[in-house]
């Protein structure tokens, strides 16, 4: 058992520092263009190292379930079953034999599928090779579907006993309501006995097409080498159409506490709202922000209140998860069931504290030093390259997104997170969860 | 998952990995060895200063010591009050953390690379002169608590394997868990974490490995002056611990709170650190990818998908402990089938490589994944550092990481077959049961499922 002080930070608290020498700092060369069918291409050259990753990004997650929750899960899911002329052992053979690692997945906006590989010439042709296949040729055999739909079943019962995976599921179904974001990624225990093999068929054919898809390709490739790559993957797809805008998150009219009670020795406390989405104009205000507030590990507000001063929780945090409309804002701690209702206190107060009165300047330099010295381990490996590029473009961000970073991060007034935090934030308005076995889980009178 | 419950299987698919680069090695007159190992692919740099003390060094009593003096190391020293560390690497734009293992205490900060200063002269100043004050100790021993309670107490999967350590070992240190039983964690004073800080905490005990844009030469220099002056230690011998042959199979039941039952059993199996055959502990690495090396690999293959019993199976060994382990198996049935049939499933797998030699197919394929993931690995410069330190700190020399590849191509199906006949036997092997209990709390109260309005 290997055990970290800190806590497994997110993405986006990688910390960074802001020199003269780094305000120059740029991301790598993105090289853009679109197959004949439309499927959009980013591509970064680097060929260090004698390998390849890809990734084809869709706008399938389950944000597209409709009324079938663990949809866009279940079809993603099965696109490394059987395929084109093989079957489920045989695809994963050929992957494996030549050392390759195929990997998938889907999240509330995004559905991917992502191959890492050798550019050894049988590797590179024989997987690349299948993976063609899995994305152009998927079988959807019935067994595979009764298979899977038991193996994610299973994954919710597991969740139901796991404290933070209750109180997860509550606070987005509170928060989200009849929004898409709200119900969970994996299915429920009533939706997925309901998946029929059409639905997923129709699933595939509809979210699967060209226009709807992403190649980011990082790697030891030329540029005609990568457009050739791209072309094999997605040029069978169908043109298709992109899938329809996505309703626009409501704010939250009244503040929601929900309580569940669970026999865990700790409790699990999550506070939010809607935040913000990719490309909002308060994105780096916020991002800097919240960086201050909860998302620099150790060195956070809410770190230093909760845990430093206190010895509340060994992880408190905070975040914004900006997605294509408003993802949330959360606010997040675990602690003894006794000493719930303190840590509750001493969280919003800190909350409270930084929306009324905004970041010293002291904070505000500290946090830019972090993020823009930092910025050269944002981009230090192909693998956090390809992660910014598949962002970058499902998003529809600039291209010069990673080049304009830090100066933007520069610019930031303390005012301005001030105002952008007063605006944005709405405590009195939160959801609140809490999951556990005290006082603080149980309903009041 | 494996490798969430089972943390010490960290290195299990990282290890193989490590390209042959430019790696220095050098030792000061201290008795502190820094090896270096340059990698120009990015500005940046990652520094692991690693200490040969672990959870298994620790007696009766004091479980968890090692890794609470890791949490107290942020703690201050007289130059840098409580947090400066943290703070100081922040604004260098650093990244850091530590961690602790049965083996090893490790720390690391990753810098762009002309920062590399800062994080030697703040480790140099913490491996001597740390304060451990008693209102400090007195917050975070609750934090570490808590730790406890996230990462064990309410996770049934955790308890579980907690459990299986705990009865499988009569002697050997890996018995306890790394975090500490709590109640040596209820116990614990600042005293024992100055006398556990004085006996490890000195450069003779450790291994400083950088990794990153740099010159070793440079690097060699700054390690001299900042961590040059400081005073070596007489460090303790360590008794050496021998586990007594298991004479039958022994079981546990773990009943806790819980909606999917769940099985882990392992085999007591020898590691390189002290095999009497050298080949033994590579011919297991290579039977556990057999079984739980990819989707392709035996457990997924045939008993997730084919008989469609287990919801989850896994396998992992690590060659690379300072004592003896085990060989572990987990899994999780599928709807429809009991922990007694997942259990008699995943142990007909182990029998049929006692019966028939696995194929040439499968020994070519674990190849393929151990050599490409010798490229992969090179994508992270905190991964080389690790299997460095790794290496150095359970006694077995970093050169190691490069021969690899070669041991692993030589394994055969016969040796395969003889390491399986000669430790996965019934009398070696210990089994953890979970049996959940009803989550009867679970029922939203009253109103309690959507309680709405006013707070």
């Amino acid at each position: 058992m290997v055990l970290t002080r800190g806590v497994a930070i997110c993405l986006w608290s990688l910390l960074v520092a802001g020199l003269p020498a780094f305000q120059a700092a740029a991301g790598p060369e993105i090289q853009e263009w679109t197959t004949e069918n439309g499927a959009r291409v980013l591509f970064v050259e680097a060929s260090d190292l004698p390998m390849v990753d890809v990734r084809v990004v869709f706008d399938a997650g389950s944000a597209r379930d409709g009324d079938t929750p663990g949809l866009a899960n279940m079809t993603n899911q099965l696109l490394t079953e059987s395929a084109g002329e093989w079957n489920t052992d045989q695809i994963a053979e050929r992957m494996e034999a030549v050392g390759a690692e195929l990997g998938r997945g889907a999240g509330r906006d995004r559905a991917w599928v992502s191959l890492r590989t050798l550019t050894e010439p049988r590797a590179f042709e024989t997987s690349v090779e299948t993976m063609t296949v899995l994305l152009n040729s998927p079988r959807f055999k019935s067994n595979e579907l009764e298979r899977r739909r038991k193996l994610m079943l299973t994954a919710v019962r597991r969740g139901e006993q796991k404290p933070g995976t209750v109180a997860s599921k509550a606070f987005y179904r509170a928060l989200f309501g009849e929004h898409p974001y709200a119900t969970p990624q994996g299915g429920t225990l009533e939706s997925l006995p309901a998946i029929s093999r059409e639905q997923v068929v129709a699933f595939y054919k509809r979210h699967y097409v060209a226009k709807n898809a992403l190649v980011v390709i990082v790697g030891a490739l030329d540029r005609q080498g990568a457009e050739q790559l791209a072309k094999r993957l997605v040029s069978s797809l169908p043109m298709g159409e992109k899938v329809r805008e996505l309703p626009k998150v409501k704010m939250l009219e009244q503040e929601k506490v929900i309580k569940r009670s669970f026999p865990s020795s700790q409790s699990h406390i999550l506070m939010g709202q809607p935040g913000m989405h990719r490309g909002d104009p308060d994105y780096f205000v916020l991002y800097l922000g919240n960086h201050i507030l909860g998302g620099s590990g150790l060195v956070s507000l809410l770190s230093e209140q909760v845990r430093e001063q206190r010895g509340l929780s060994y992880s408190v945090y905070s975040y914004f998860s900006p997605m294509r409309r408003d993802g949330p804002f959360i606010a997040g701690a675990q602690t003894q069931n006794a000493k719930a209702r303190e840590a509750m206190d001493v969280m919003r107060a800190t909350l409270k504290r930084f929306i009324d009165e905004g970041p010293t300047e002291e904070e505000l330099t500290a946090a830019k030093k972090n993020i823009t010295g930092g910025f050269p381990l944002r981009i230090a490996s192909n693998g956090k390259i390809v992660g910014y590029l598949a962002m970058i473009g499902f998003y529809g961000l600039p291209l010069d997104y990673l080049d304009t970073f830090t100066g933007r991060i520069e610019a930031i007034t303390a005012e301005q997170i001030q105002d952008a935090f007063r605006r944005r934030l709405h405590p009195e308005r939160f959801v609140t969860v809490v999951v556990g076995d005290g006082k603080a889980a149980q309903p009041e009178g | 998952m494996m490798i969430r419950v089972f943390g010490a299987m960290l290195f299990l698919v990282a290890l193989p990995g490590l390209a042959k680069g430019p790696v220095h090695e050098f030792l000061l007159d201290n008795g502190l060895k820094v090896i270096v190992k340059e990698d120009n692919r990015a500005p940046i740099v990652v520094s692991q200063v690693w200490y040969k003390v672990g959870a298994s060094y620790e007696p009766a009593g004091v479980t968890g010591v090692s890794h609470v003096l890791e949490h107290m190391m942020f703690k201050g020293t007289d130059d840098h009050p409580p947090g400066e560390f943290s703070r100081i690497i922040a604004a260098n734009g650093g990244r850091e953390n530590a961690f602790t293992g049965r083996d090893y205490t490790a720390y690391f900060q990753t810098l762009s690379r002309d920062r590399l200063e800062i994080s030697f002269e703040l480790e140099a100043d913490r491996m001597r002169n740390l304060t451990l004050g008693q209102k400090e100790f007195a917050k975070e021993i609750e934090v570490v608590k808590e730790e406890r309670r996230l990462r064990t107490e309410d996770k049934p999967t955790s308890l579980t394997y907690e459990q299986l350590s705990a009865v499988a070992y009569r002697n050997l240190p890996y018995a306890n868990p790394v975090i500490g039983w709590m109640s040596d964690l209820e116990n614990m004073t600042v005293e024992d974490l100055k006398h556990w800080y004085r006996l490890w905490y000195a450069p003779n005990n450790a291994t400083l490995v950088v990794v990153g844009d740099v010159d070793p030469q440079e690097v060699l220099k700054l390690a001299k002056r900042h961590f040059g002056p400081l005073k070596s230690e007489k460090i303790p011998v360590q008794k050496p611990r021998v586990e007594p042959p298991q004479r039958g199979e022994t079981r546990v039941t773990v009943r806790a709170p819980a909606k999917e039952p769940y099985v882990v059993f392992g085999y007591k199996t020898p590691v390189l650190a002290q095999a009497q055959t050298e080949w033994e502990p590579y011919a297991l690495e290579m039977l556990s990818s057999i079984l739980d090396g990819g989707s392709s690999a035996r457990f997924t293959r045939s008993l997730v998908r084919g008989e469609e019993i287990a919801a989850s199976a896994g396998a992992s060994y690590s060659a690379f402990s300072r004592l003896p382990g085990m060989l572990l198996v987990d899994g999780s049935p599928a709807p429809g089938h009991d922990i007694g049939q997942l259990e008699q499933a995943l142990r007909a797998q182990v029998e049929l490589l006692k019966k028939e030699l696995v194929s040439e197919q499968e020994l070519e394929r674990v190849r393929a994944q151990v050599i490409a993931g010798k490229t992969y690995e090179l994508d992270s410069v905190f991964s080389q550092a690790m299997q460095i330190g790794t290496l150095e700190t359970i006694g077995l020399d970093w050169r190691l990481i490069d021969e690899y590849v070669e041991r692993i191509g030589q394994v055969t199906p016969e040796q395969v077959r003889q390491v399986a006949r000669k430790y996965l036997k019934d009398d070696y092997l210990t089994v953890a049961v979970l049996d959940p209990l009803p989550l009867d709390n679970d029922k939203p109260l009253a109103a309690a499922g959507g309680h709405h309005g006013a707070h």
